[in-house]
């Protein structure tokens, strides 16, 4: 199943006369495009407002609320999430706290990054971070590693005093990503990324595709990779390379130079 | 005689029908829009408290209508927006009474704007605050449609009608209808007042905003009515059994039940060879609950063995806890004709634990999405075609060239010798 959709996009490539570099499909953090960046947040993972990465979304809530974001990942990407509160000017001691979901809901891991930050009562802002694992295309199902899909962000107050409930806050999160490249480039590959919603759509269930609502919509900036591409092709070709010059080398140290000196001309 | 009359009647009756369906398909357009248009009703408390002049220094209630006229200015063209006072009418001591006190100012439908607002402008600070009694009222209004449905409650005291507690009304009336969300705002609200109003907006999945300025209030309420206006995908309701074999069948789809604790629900989903079940799973927390707690999804065969399980626990303050599963099925290799699809039974338990008085039904709301894809391709190897790299990798390339290069050059040399000896 892979071979062949492996070779149909090698020779879509060829036939576009396109370089690897050009089918390289995983997406580098684009410049900030904040025109359009969404201003609200939902309020579940039903209702999470979709975000790009390298956007900056902003949205006005109150202490207590859980704010949800979604956004889409590729396979070699190592997302960072970023989200910054402003609190209101008197508030007491609060913990606020970021979580990061995969497409099927189960919480993903942070390598390192403040997940977690208790705001000291005159503190004016709390910034937390979490940086995701690199998500793989493939991995075991008794496994939970970050797969190509949509991943949810939930940004709440964790722990916070009954008088601060309700006070209005603002919200600032950005998703950006580190490529990773070869190095996390596996075998195997989904058939769909683990986005919410795709079985709805590939069993071709009409009625259900032509709803304006999605679960998730939102894809890379250049579509999801088709996890073909990756410079483990370089390395071993020029690997490749390598070898048969030394063995030319080789062969050549043996025969010393030129036609040894003792072998009659006419040999 | 009889049976010819009602004929023609029925044939006059389809014409007439048809012909108005060719006049009017506008009409007919407009009706299936308004089915699906999200609702909202507001729910404004106009009991004697909203005299207090301790907004922006303008009493409570000239902050409320300012603000209800900035809503009703900006409310989108597809909402169908309603009002509902509490407390507006009766003045009394008469507790019976004023628990009964809360009145349809303007009905939930197409809104015309003048009206609405003569409406808000004659309304007067009175009575109790029958929260409860309004919020139930409130959900009729709302009632039909398939559209979002939301309530946003505004107030500046707590119920004043006990035992009818507003939290659990509100719990009660999410647990009747799918979709429907209240979101409280308080009106310079005191510490019993936030625990009640974000008890009633978390019972529902709403959310609840303390407001003590007029700007304040008209942002909230318009940021309210445009999220009601966003289409949302709505989860269908099922009801899982208590065993595999009892359970119902699940299609791709997102789908919602009710879980009591310490209860078990089962699903069962049609999973084709070569084909990926995707699960996920989240229970709500809409009551008081412990601060420990936990979901756990299995998938099992018919047969009872667990294939995968998802699993997820945690601790402190929270909306909902998830865990979700995938379960590719292998493709049968020489296998002659179409296969049968397996039974993969769904197994959901969570370990919410509800705090002491808090009523145990109804059960956690439960939200589960099914998604049934085309199958993973197996990985053979680690590394992708099993490519290698760095810089180990050309060592050992390079290594095992110029040996082979050697060797080559030597065989080639001996084989001379040999020749020449000969």
């Amino acid at each position: 199943m892979r071979i062949t959709r492996v070779l149909s996009a090698a020779l879509l490539t060829l036939g576009l006369a396109a370089g690897p570099a050009a089918a390289d499909s995983s997406p580098s953090p684009s410049a900030s495009q904040d025109s359009g960046a969404p201003t609200e947040a939902g309020t579940s993972f039903r209702t999470a407002t979709e975000i790009e990465q390298g956007q900056t979304a902003t949205a006005s809530a109150s202490t207590g609320d859980y704010l949800y974001w979604s956004f889409p990942a590729d396979a070699g990407q190592r997302p960072t999430v970023k989200a910054t509160v402003k609190l209101p000017d008197t508030h007491a001691t609060e913990a606020w706290q970021i979580d990061v979901y995969d497409g099927l809901r189960r919480r993903q891991s942070c390598q390192y990054g403040a997940q977690t930050r208790t705001a000291a009562a005159d503190a004016a802002s709390v910034e937390l971070t979490c940086v995701l694992r690199t998500v793989r295309a493939w991995s075991e199902p008794w496994a939970d590693d970050p797969l190509p899909g949509t991943y949810y962000l939930r940004l709440t107050a964790v722990d916070v005093p009954t008088s601060d409930l309700g006070l209005p806050v603002d919200a600032e999160v950005r998703v950006d990503s580190k490529d990773i490249g070869g190095a996390a480039a596996v075998d195997g590959a989904l058939a769909a990324p683990l986005v919410p919603g795709a079985g709805v759509l590939s069993q071709g269930d009409e009625e259900e595709s032509t709803k304006e609502a999605l679960l998730a919509s939102l894809e890379p900036s250049d579509g999801w990779s088709s996890g073909w591409w990756s410079d483990r092709w370089v390395w071993t070709a020029f690997g490749g390379v390598l070898a048969a010059l030394a063995g030319i080398g080789g062969y050549a140290l043996t025969r010393g130079s030129g036609r040894p000196s003792r072998v009659p001309p006419g040999a | 005689m009889i049976t010819r009359t009602r004929l023609a009647t029925g044939a006059c009756a389809l014409l007439a029908a048809l012909a108005a369906g060719m006049a009017f398909p506008a009409g007919a357009v407009a009706d299936e829009t308004s089915a699906t248009a999200p609702k909202v009703d507001l729910v404004l408390d106009v009991s004697g408290s909203m005299r207090a002049r301790d907004i922006d220094g303008q009493s409570r209630m000239a902050a409320a209508k300012q603000a209800f006229n900035e809503v009703l200015d900006a409310t989108p063209e597809e909402v169908q927006l309603g009002i509902r006072t509490l407390g507006a009418d009766y003045p009394g001591d008469d507790r019976k009474t004023g628990c009964k006190d809360t009145a349809q100012l303007y009905p939930v439908g197409p809104l015309d704007r003048t009206e609405a607002k003569a409406a808000v402008a004659t309304l007067a600070p009175t009575g109790w605050t029958p929260i409860g009694p309004a919020l139930l009222k409130a959900a009729d209004d709302l009632d039909g449609g398939e559209g979002s449905k939301r309530i946003v409650l505004i107030s500046d005291g707590e119920d004043t009608c006990a035992p009818l507690d507003p939290c659990e009304v509100a719990r009660e009336i999410a647990a009747k209808g799918i979709g429907l969300t209240i979101d409280t705002l308080g009106l310079v609200p005191n510490t019993k007042m936030r625990q009640q109003l974000s008890c009633i907006a978390e019972a529902t999945g709403g959310t609840f905003t303390s407001v003590e300025h007029t700007e304040e209030l008209a942002d909230k309420v318009n940021q309210l009515v445009d999220r009601a206006a966003d289409p949302v995908v709505t989860p269908v309701a099922t009801t899982g059994a208590d065993q595999c074999a009892k359970a119902p069948e699940l299609k791709s789809g997102l789908y919602t039940d009710r879980e009591e604790f310490g209860q078990q629900r089962w699903y069962r989903v049609k999973v084709p060879h070569g084909w990926e079940l995707r699960a996920s799973v989240s229970v709500s927390a809409d009551r008081a609950v412990n601060p420990s707690y936990g979901v756990l999804l299995r998938a099992v065969t018919e047969r009872g063995r667990e294939i995968v399980r998802g699993e997820a626990a945690g601790n402190g303050r929270t909306d909902v806890i998830s865990t979700g599963l995938r379960y590719p099925k292998a493709e049968q290799e020489g296998a002659e004709g179409e296969l049968a699809p397996e039974t993969v039974c769904l197994q959901v338990t969570h370990s919410f634990s509800a705090g002491s008085g808090v009523q145990a039904s109804p059960g956690l709301p439960l939200e589960l999405t099914v998604d049934v894809v085309e199958g993973p391709s197996e990985s053979s190897d680690v590394a992708a075609f099993g490519l290698g790299r760095g810089w180990w990798l050309l060592g050992a390339l390079v290594l095992a060239g110029f040996l082979a290069g050697l060797v080559w050059g030597w065989v080639s040399r001996w084989r001379i010798a040999v020749w020449r000896t000969n």
